[in-house]
């Protein structure tokens, strides 16, 4: 593998490397957190460790590898970027309600109640 | 001719970004574009105002700077666990936006910035449940939430 | 000499994402409800983009950023579907 990395300026290797090392480590350390957090509300902030910074450094690091070593501009991976900026929310959410629900379902008292208006109706 | 420009113009900057920059895949990505906006045409969704440009890039740049502090906020959180007065809790905040885009871009700034969630939505009541990592203060992460975002989203999309 | 720093970069990198989905498939083994196995997929899912991005940087070639977006896009519908299905009991109503 290591024969097909292309070479690139020195300054651009550090600073590649400087984001991939920053986005996976915090993918990591959102990781750990998933493991040893104790409720399922509390877990649900790990996972978007990974997704800000994560996958943002990890993007930022390819895209300026692919532009320096083929020499054009190469931004496609912003693509990722902006798709899972926009569906984490919309999967925690969804996930969120879900949990809420079945807890609320089996009255859990840790949990806060419906609002008013939806007892009523 | 084209009831969606926001949505058209990003089809053809996604399609070319795929395909490469070039004449025939602008040409084959605009009309792609046009026919998936008349398609959108007829769900009719609602369509987004936005009222003043100027600030949305100050929005994206509160939201970068916001998403750094917070990631290393949440990252100190679960390495070196909570500080002793901190507890993870829930929050509702009473909302005064009603704009549809507007809550859907604050849910998105809430749940991507590490350390806040956002449960549901009361249509009714008007209010959110919002779940902290490491709540401190309730009032500030109120009046953070009210302050910082709220009032620029209410001046957006007015 | 910057081929070198690249190779290490990407190796640790993927050592980390790896030890990152093998934590998530902990969590979606272990539980204890529902909701947390769904969200142990879904970590997974996008730990599995992350390292196919690394993979491509590594090897230097753009195919795997395709196949990155697929797993997003279906990881993505997935974990809706199963978050409808814990919520209403049927995915398609």
């Amino acid at each position: 593998m290591m024969g097909s990395v292309v070479d690139i300026p020195l300054w651009g290797a550090i600073v590649v490397a400087f984001f991939l090392l920053i986005g996976a480590s915090l993918t990591l350390i959102g990781a750990i957190g998933f493991l040893r957090l104790p409720t399922f509300y509390e877990r649900i902030h790990a996972p978007t460790l990974g997704t800000s910074w994560g996958i943002g450094g990890i993007m930022l690091a390819s895209m300026i590898y692919f532009t320096l070593s083929s020499e054009r501009l190469v931004i496609h991976e912003i693509l990722i970027g902006i798709f899972v900026t926009v569906t984490t929310p919309v999967t925690l959410m969804l996930l969120a309600r879900a949990a809420l629900h079945r807890d609320r379902a089996e009255n859990d008292d840790s949990v806060p109640g419906k609002f008013r208006n939806d007892r009523e109706s | 001719m084209l009831p969606y420009p926001l949505l058209t113009v990003s089809l053809i900057l996604m399609w070319m970004l795929l395909g490469g920059f070039t004449p025939g895949q602008f040409i084959l990505g605009t009309l792609v574009a046009v026919f998936a906006s008349w398609a959108m045409a007829s769900l009719r969704p609602d369509k987004p105002k936005i009222r003043k440009w100027h600030l949305l890039p100050k929005l994206v740049a509160i939201v970068f700077l916001d998403i750094i502090r917070s990631n290393i906020a949440v990252a100190k959180v679960l390495i070196f666990g909570r500080s002793k007065t901190g507890r993870a809790g829930f929050l509702s905040i009473p909302l005064e936006i009603e704009d549809r885009t507007a809550l859907a871009v604050l849910a998105i700034i809430l749940t991507s910035t590490p350390g806040s969630a956002w449960l549901e939505y009361d249509q009714h009541d008007k209010t959110v449940l919002l779940h902290v990592l490491d709540l401190l203060d309730e009032d500030e992460w109120i009046g953070l939430v009210k302050n910082r975002y709220e009032k620029l989203l209410m001046e957006i999309f007015a | 000499m910057s081929a070198i720093i690249i190779f290490t970069a990407v190796s640790l990198a993927q050592l980390m994402i790896g030890a990152a989905m093998a934590i998530a498939a902990v969590r979606m083994f272990r539980g204890p409800r529902a909701q947390d196995r769904i969200i142990g997929l879904d970590a997974l899912y996008i730990n599995a983009m992350l390292l196919l991005v690394t993979f491509g940087i590594g090897t230097g070639r753009v195919v795997y950023f395709e196949a990155a977006l697929v797993i997003g896009m279906l990881g993505f519908v997935s974990t809706v579907a199963l978050a409808k299905f814990l919520m209403r009991g049927e995915v398609i109503e």
